[in-house]
């Protein structure tokens, strides 16, 4: 296995090729940025719609009263977990491996969590509403309903992007003062001057900073575990068939980093591509993310087993009906196509040749993530086709094109939100990757001096 | 204060609930003197669906039409199901069919009330699921979370939607009550305009409500006479009667069986094993097989 990063890069070196980034990517940034606004915008124009008209355009229906809306924003928020993994604990575990790129995960974390909160939004039916929906203190004394899974995930969002943002700030601060040491005055100088905090690096500086880091790490973590868990809430608290179930929540965390990982891998190859970052995301990273997400991988699938299982020899038929619904009934095809991409096509990665080839490593993150979506799907709309009331029963329903016009744009607002991101901040963490570069260099120099005693 | 108000309301939420798990209603402990309930015979329906169309006229539900009917957008509160005797995968068709009028059962445990983000619906004194349009936003998780679906969302914008209630419809309006908007989510209400003008007259003339003060709109269009509603708390009420004879009670998870001859008990909740404790009973149908 090669190494993870070069000991002899130059630490001026590294400041100026992030802070190239910042200024000149690849024409196909551009591209990107271009392609995404398009998508957006599609977005945008059936959200106005939708508003306008009602949500009947969605093509929504009783007892179909969920649809994609939901099922994307699981997915979303399901993304926004392997940032945190990758930056928070693996930085508890002392994984440095991770420096190059938990930036970008981070980021990640925050726009995913952006975007789903958009769903939440999008899929409301008085969204000028949804304000009622938080406790604050008003005339009449009306307060949400604390029982109410829903509103543990309004809050537990809250918190997690709160929490999020602050950690990717925290993170940036030392970066953020060498950019504004190297930049030309202009609007982004300001801009650094202002979030930089008068950083110096003094001692007394990195001691703080490394305990606030430190803090808010530990914060993330239970906080990462407990969204998803409420999220499973919102189906587990519910008593329909084929969501009441105990397993939801770990289900739900383990699902959640599968896809974020896979998203990472996705979004690795893109970046390093872009920014010309192949000094810093090196193939040996990518192989150690690809083994990761394996193994997350495999949980998932154990979770999944477990799940199907544990509804099969209970005694409720009702959920026994709509999980057999799924293998069989219309959705079928969805349902094979989740276990296909979510548990077959992992395989691929075990293939030692495979897991730093960059194109095989692209589309299997894509199909890795495709099957995350789709197990969304699959958990929301079958449970209405098949609930317990029999006037239900294969009432099938397609979303309607307004609908996927929403879904398909919230991927435009995640990566202009993302893409932009990575032009004005830097998305590689340089003083990180300098401790790293010297902590690997020291090892080298132990190395070679312990060679030399030995001869 | 507001945080005294919210632990106050906190520590009463669902206390004063009636359904403990005693085995039989704690009336001493239910808020107030009424309960409303519903019986609903199926021996005598005939599935004309008058009952329907006259929830309809009552409470200003829009006509969606029919292609929006066919996407299962429709509005009525009531429906009417049909159900067909199988024999061996065959409809037995010269059996007919099995009529079963459903509405919101108003369940005393309501599954929609605990999960709504806002608290728009939640549990009236006397015994009903109320749906407040004005707090709702729209979720749907009630909708989601009913075993029944008997939750009716307004997809579209009714009230600014033309040919909704063609003329001469749109005269016979209820001015009592209003017509939703969209994005929130209705239901049946147990005819909450008349009940509460009952309640209004009663506590004027200085009594206290009696059987026949009240009729739903479904009960009162019912040629049949199938549907009765009243007090569950008056004994004297034909409802409270009916769920007597037949040992339905409010609490009861499981209303058993009584095949004697003689003795058959018809009386029955739906999905009773989910514990919502519905106050609607059916007593079932009763025919000579044909097969
Ligand atoms: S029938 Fe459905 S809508 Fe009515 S109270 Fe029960 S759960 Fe709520
Ligand atoms: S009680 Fe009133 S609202 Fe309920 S189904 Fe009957 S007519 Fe409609």
């Amino acid at each position: 296995m090669g190494k993870d990063i070069r000991e002899d890069i130059a630490w001026a070196q590294i400041n100026r090729d992030v802070l190239k980034s910042l200024e000149s990517p690849r024409k196909l940034y551009w591209v990107i940025i271009f392609a995404a606004m398009l998508v957006f915008s599609v977005g945008v124009g059936c959200e106005i719609y939708q508003y306008n008209t009602g949500m009947g355009v969605a093509n929504l229906d009783n007892p179909h009263v969920w649809g994609l809306y939901i099922a994307t924003f699981i997915f979303w928020i399901g993304m926004s977990h392997s940032g945190t993994l990758l930056s928070a604990i693996l930085h508890l575990m002392h994984a440095d491996w991770r420096k190059p790129i938990y930036r970008f995960a981070e980021a990640m974390t925050t726009f995913s969590l952006m975007t789903a909160g958009l769903f939440v939004m999008v899929h409301l039916g008085r969204l000028w509403q949804f304000y009622y929906a938080v406790p604050y203190p008003n005339e009449r004394w009306t307060w949400p309903n604390f029982q109410s899974p829903l509103l543990w995930d309004a809050m537990a969002i809250f918190t997690y992007l709160s929490s999020s943002v602050i950690f990717l700030y925290v993170g940036m601060i030392p970066d953020l003062a060498i950019c504004r040491d190297h930049l030309h005055p202009g609007w982004r100088k300001k801009l650094y001057t202002l979030l930089a905090l008068g950083w110096e690096g003094t001692d007394r500086q990195w001691r703080n900073f490394r305990m606030t880091y430190l803090t808010v790490a530990c914060f993330l973590i239970p906080l990462a575990v407990s969204v998803h868990s409420i999220v499973a809430s919102d189906f587990a608290m519910s008593q329909q068939p084929g969501w009441h179930v105990t397993s939801f929540p770990p289900y739900f965390v383990a699902g959640a980093l599968y896809s974020g990982c896979a998203a990472i891998i996705t979004l690795f190859i893109i970046l390093r591509y872009v920014f010309r970052f192949e000094e810093y995301m090196t193939l040996p990273i990518l192989k150690k993310t690809v083994r990761l997400t394996f193994a997350i991988a495999m949980v998932w699938t154990y979770l999944n087993c477990i799940e199907f299982a544990s509804v099969w020899y209970s005694h409720d038929q009702v959920a026994k009906d709509v999980l057999i619904q799924k293998a069989t009934g219309t959705y079928a095809p969805f349902w094979w196509a989740m276990i296909f991409c979510g548990s077959v096509v992992p395989f691929a990665m075990m293939v030692k040749k495979w897991q730093t080839n960059i194109p095989v490593m692209f589309a299997v993150s894509l199909l890795l993530n495709l099957g995350m979506w789709l197990e969304r799907w699959m958990i929301v709309s079958p449970t209405f086709s098949h609930g317990y009331y029999p006037w239900t029963w294969d009432h099938n329903q397609w979303p309607s094109m307004i609908q996927w016009g929403i879904v398909f744009g919230s991927f435009g607002w995640f990566t202009l939100l993302f893409m932009v991101f990575c032009k004005v901040f830097p998305s590689v963490s340089m003083y990180e990757v300098k401790e790293m570069v010297y902590h690997r260099s020291l090892e080298l120099k132990k190395k070679e001096l312990a060679a030399k005693g030995a001869n | 204060m507001s945080v005294s108000n919210l632990l106050e309301n906190w520590s009463k939420f669902r206390h004063t609930h009636p359904v403990e798990d005693k085995g039989v209603p704690d009336w001493e402990a239910y808020p107030s003197e009424i309960k409303w309930a519903m019986a609903i015979d199926l021996d005598a329906c005939t599935g004309c669906n008058a009952c329907s169309v006259a929830c309809y006229a009552e409470n200003n539900l829009p006509v969606v039409g029919k292609e929006k009917y066919s996407h299962g957008q429709a509005m009525h509160w009531m429906r009417i199901e049909r159900y067909w005797d199988e024999n061996d995968g065959q409809f037995v068709a010269d059996q007919g069919a099995r009529f079963l009028p459903m509405m919101c059962q108003q369940c005393e445990a309501a599954p929609c009330e605990t999960v709504c983000p806002v608290g728009a619906t939640n549990h009236t004194e006397d015994g009903l699921n109320s749906q407040i349009y004005n707090r709702c936003i729209g979720s749907r998780y009630c909708s989601a979370n009913c075993p029944y679906k008997v939750r009716y969302f307004n997809w579209y914008d009714y009230p600014s939607t033309k040919d909704v209630w063609p003329s001469p419809l749109n005269e016979q309006l209820n001015p009592d009550l209003t017509v939703r908007g969209k994005g929130v989510m209705e239901k049946c209400t147990f005819c909450k305009q008349r009940t509460y003008t009952a309640r209004n007259n009663a506590k004027t003339e200085g009594r206290e409500v009696k059987d026949g003060d009240v009729q739903t709109a479904c009960q009162e269009a019912c040629p049949a006479g199938a549907i009765s509603f009243g007090n569950l708390h008056d004994p004297e009420s034909r409802v409270a009667k009916q769920w007597q004879s037949q040992q339905v009670e409010l609490a009861k998870e499981k209303q058993e069986k009584d095949e004697k001859e003689g003795n058959r008990l018809r009386g029955y909740r739906i999905l009773e094993e989910l514990r919502p404790y519905p106050s609607v009973m059916y007593l079932e149908r009763v025919r000579e097989s044909a097969v």
